[in-house]
């Protein structure tokens, strides 16, 4: 058999054999016993041609339908500049291993040592990791950080208001590491920080874990939490979409010990789920605990400014039974996506893709108010570019989001019977925006918008 | 790879006043300025202002100094740094999956549902088992995934003292870890001479705490652990659970099933067998495979296959009512699906024919390089081995040169190094997997240079002990770099 990805010719194979002693394939595998052996083909096609396996991905392909997106709920539809994938293709970035030889992998080191310093300006913490793989486990990693530092104590409080996804993966984690972990209850949609210091009281907590912007897109106000979490000697862990990072009030001037979060919102695309990417910062002071891939600065051999991987002794090569985290890899290439996607975004550029999402939320916001089929949840809260909204329609919000996403939109997340989590950002157009409040309108007035009218015959503002 | 070393960071290279981006008009009041002020930044974050152009040079001139599989042969053992196929990037580049949010009406995702549940069921096949979750994110969360599948299934029937793991001392250093997480505690049980598991060292070692025994097979040193069949025996008969590391698939492609060797749960990294690319760290994907009986564990959500009217309908299953006994979420949704479809794409393109020349054709490569250095490198385990072997150094100890010369002296001559210092059962561990898309002639290049370089052990020591001299960079000093970790451009010393 030829295949274009095997490059043996069949005289390869009998002097490979010959020069190994041996007559035929079969022969390398005399060790295994005889009932062991699959003596079939498994039960797959033979071998497609590449313009089969095209034609399959592009048919099934015609079976999803992308939406226009004014969902979020932790993954965010942002814009990605031409240059991110063009660098990312590059095979010398796509097709090496973690750098392990410094000396032919200072590109990869290079560009997660940029990713640190990224993260570290970001999240306004002096330390970053390498990446981890998504936000839910940067979170999951940093709460059992939290008590292995603690050393003596396994109890953790989340907040209500962080993303349900988090909560879930952090419950798995903690059952299986032996920590109790107790939700700190939410009040008009923030966390109960009344609540929050009477569960500290029993000083058995060894950390904090809390979100701004919040599941529900608010702003906290974290003003004196640092100091009540660190008297009762926890450490306090803070998640945010790194976007957001780019104009709101950092972890580490709010007094976080820890951040860790979900990068995604970096221009990343959606990819149904993945590859996203986890970013994990924390104070100086707990360098050594930090899980993951770190890169330093060295000299080398010539005087040359290079890069390495470091601090491996804390990793679970060298530690193995005793470790706290077995993260063995980073997320290598998207930390190089988030580290071109803010090279060309610059500091500007960030605070303009948030500027221009959360005025198109709030924009969107007080239109679908004005239409009457929605009131906003938490009309005093400050939001940046994601919002909750209550459903006042007669009919089921489920009808509304049903004949939105058959005119091609995705309206947003139902995160209750009657309310909708609505994310807006700068790739949503104004146009797309203002269809979005027609149908909601025509919704409200009970008109059906779906008596096969086609796109351009809804009425245009 | 170009030999020159470019060394510059993004931050050196911005000016006040770049710019690097453009964005839509903003056609809204500008509401950052009404948000309240003390939830805001006072202080922008310090990133680089760099053109466009200039971005592009940065990126392309620092990604001449790597070495990828594209460069050249990369024989890193335990790694299968196995070709990268180029239409698996474009598949998984398509704008219809691309653009997929995850809380999307599972009527709008039907072909992303469907390429998830085609991949599970052909691992399945290929791995001998029931069912796969594709959700976990890589190899090391694979296995934590499946030692908690195994936890999950000790808890349903109510057998809670199990809290042991019993892994070879050969094992992937991700194992104990894995365990450790998962809240196990871990007994190593010792290997024999020829590198497999004392049979009756671990019959000592099995009682009623022990959850689970995690082995590869093959074994870390290339050896397939022929009394597997006892071994699952024993393993079961004390009411544990086999757990396959499946880091070491690729040589049984074709010819033997996890399954059918008696294993009850697996992972498997995409990234290593099935030729998703490694990213330079990730992000890859680590699925794991159960054995029937065992689905019910199995992580969330799960994609379910509806047939209605002869129709498939494939929909997602949250596990609240229809499996309650699973683990619970270890992912935000269904792991990394664009790695996902690179693996499937890789596994239609070689199909059930060439599926079974991958692995054999592996194992021939990695004897090939073994019996050609035999002579010059010490082989501690003279067997037939399957996709990987360990040498012990070079069989002349009178020159002083270590395993670590001999690895960056390959990279002077163009080759990746193999795996070092592991696995632990030898002192000058040289770990070669050379996979089955290197060309017979690579292979011979590969030989010659490593012939070359156990003369000038003897001739010329001082070279080897002063390699690599020809790549980008010199011998960096980790020592200061741990001693006084700086992280950080702005943590960076001015004499940097």
């Amino acid at each position: 058999m030829v295949h274009r990805y095997f490059p043996h010719t069949k005289d390869d194979i009998d002097a490979m054999l010959k020069h190994c002693g041996m007559e035929s394939l079969d022969d390398l595998y005399s060790d295994i016993p005889s009932q062991l052996k699959l003596k079939r083909d498994y039960d797959i096609k033979p071998q497609l041609s590449e313009k089969e396996v095209r034609d399959f991905f592009e048919e099934l392909a015609l079976r999803n339908q992308p939406l226009t997106c004014f969902a979020g709920a932790g993954f965010y539809d942002h814009y990605a500049p031409a240059v991110v994938d063009s660098i990312l293709s590059r095979s010398e970035f796509l097709t090496a291993y973690t750098p392990y030889q410094p000396e032919i992998s200072q590109g990869t080191l290079q560009y997660i040592f940029e990713y640190q310093s990224m993260m570290s300006e970001l999240t306004g913490l002096e330390v970053s990791n390498a990446s981890m793989y998504d936000g839910t486990t940067a979170v999951a990693e940093a709460m059992m950080m939290a008590v292995a530092h603690s050393r003596k104590k396994n109890r953790i409080l989340v907040s209500a208001t962080v993303n349900p996804i988090y909560k879930d993966v952090i419950d798995t984690y903690a059952h299986y590491h032996g920590i109790a972990v107790d939700v700190i209850p939410e009040s008009e949609g923030v966390t109960d920080l009344e609540a929050m210091r009477d569960m500290l009281s029993s000083n058995d907590v060894a950390g904090v874990i809390l979100a701004t912007p919040n599941y529900y897109g608010i702003l906290e106000d974290y003003t004196g939490v640092a100091e009540t979490v660190h008297a009762a000697k926890a450490l306090l862990i803070m998640t945010a979409p790194a976007s957001t990072l780019g104009v709101i009030k950092t972890p580490g001037q709010w007094g976080a010990d820890i951040a860790a979060g979900e990068a995604q919102s970096l221009g990343m695309p959606l990819n149904f789920g993945g590859p996203y990417l986890g970013y994990m910062c924390c104070t100086k002071a707990l360098i050594r605990k930090l899980p993951g891939r770190i890169v330093g600065v060295t000299k080398d051999a010539d005087g040359q400014r290079v890069f390495v991987l470091t601090l491996q002794a804390r990793e679970q090569h060298i530690r193995r039974d005793k470790a706290t985290s077995n993260i063995c890899s980073n997320q290598g290439l998207m930390a190089l996506y988030a580290s071109v996607y803010l090279s060309l975004l610059g500091t500007e550029g960030l605070k303009e893709v948030n500027a221009i999402s959360a005025s198109g939320a709030h924009y969107l916001a007080s239109r679908l108010e004005e239409s009457g089929a929605f009131e906003l949840k938490y009309p005093d809260k400050p939001f940046l570019n994601e919002f909750v909204l209550k459903f006042k329609g007669e009919v089921k919000l489920s009808d509304f989001i049903e004949v939105c996403t058959s005119c091609g939109c995705l309206p947003g997340v139902m995160i209750g019977d009657d309310e909708l989590l609505v994310c807006v950002t700068e790739n949503r157009t104004r146009e797309e925006i203002d269809r979005y409040v027609w149908r909601a309108e025509t919704f409200a007035k009970a008109i059906s918008p779906f008596d096969n009218k086609t796109q351009t015959e809804i009425p245009q503002p | 790879m170009n030999k020159k070393y470019y060394g510059k960071l993004i931050f050196e290279l911005s000016r006040p006043g770049r710019r690097g981006y453009s964005l839509p008009q903003n056609n809204y009041d500008d509401v950052l300025h009404i948000l309240p002020n003390n939830l805001l930044r006072d202080e922008a974050p310090k990133l680089p202002e760099v053109d466009e152009p200039t971005v592009v040079r940065h990126y392309t001139n620092m990604s001449t100094n790597n070495f990828g599989v594209d460069t050249g042969f990369y024989p890193l053992g335990s790694c299968t740094m196995k070709y990268n196929p180029k239409i698996n990037e474009e598949m998984a580049s398509l704008p219809a999956f691309k653009a997929l949010h995850p809380f999307q009406p599972s009527a709008t995702v039907q072909g992303a549902l469907e390429a998830y549940y085609t991949l599970q069921s052909l691992l399945s096949e290929i791995g001998g088992m029931a069912e796969f979750t594709l959700n976990p994110y890589a190899g090391a969360h694979g296995e934590l995934t499946g030692l908690m599948v195994i936890r999950a299934y000790h808890e349903s029937r109510g057998d809670i003292k199990r809290d042991k793991v019993i892994i070879p001392d050969s094992a992937h250093g991700t194992n104990p870890a894995s365990a450790a997480v998962a809240g196990l505690k871990v007994v190593e049980v010792k290997s024999l001479a020829d590198g497999t598991v004392d049979v009756e060292a671990l019959k000592a070692l099995l009682d009623d705490t022990v959850a689970a025994v995690m082995m590869t097979n093959p074994n870390t040193v290339g050896i397939f652990e022929s009394n597997i069949p006892k071994i699952a025996e024993l393993v079961h008969g004390s009411g544990a659970l086999l757990y396959y590391d499946g880091a070491n698939l690729n040589p049984l492609l074709g010819v033997a099933r996890p399954g059918d060797m008696g294993f009850d749960v697996m992972h498997i990294n995409l990234h290593k067998t099935f030729s998703t690319p490694h990213g330079g760290g990730g992000p890859g994907a680590g699925p794991v495979g159960v054995r029937a009986g065992l689905e019910k564990f199995l992580p969330n959500p799960r994609v379910v296959k509806h047939t209605v009217e002869e129709e498939n309908i494939f929909g997602l299953d949250f596990g609240t009512e229809k499996s309650p006994l699973s683990l619970g979420r270890i992912s935000a949704w269904l792991g990394n699906f664009a790695v996902e479809l690179r693996a499937l794409s890789y596994i239609l393109s070689l199909g059930c024919d060439g599926l079974k020349m991958a692995g054999p054709l592996a194992t021939l490569n990695a004897n090939y390089i073994k019996e050609s250095l035999r002579d010059l490198y010490e082989l501690p385990i003279d067997r037939v081995c399957k996709h990987e072997f360990v040498f012990d150094g070079l069989a002349d100890k009178s020159t002083g040169i270590t395993t670590l010369n001999v690895a960056k002296r390959l990279l002077d001559y163009g080759f990746h190094a193999p795996t070092i210092y592991f696995p632990l059962l030898f002192h000058e561990s040289l770990m070669i997997e050379p996979t089955e898309t290197e060309s017979k002639e690579t292979l011979d290049e590969f030989i010659s240079v490593m012939r070359k370089i156990a003369y000038e052990a003897k001739e010329s020591p001082e070279i080897l002990k002063n390699a690599p001299l020809e790549t980008p960079i010199r011998k960096p000093d980790d020592t200061s770099a741990a001693l006084n970790p700086v992280v950080t451009y702005s943590g960076m010393p001015s004499s940097c």
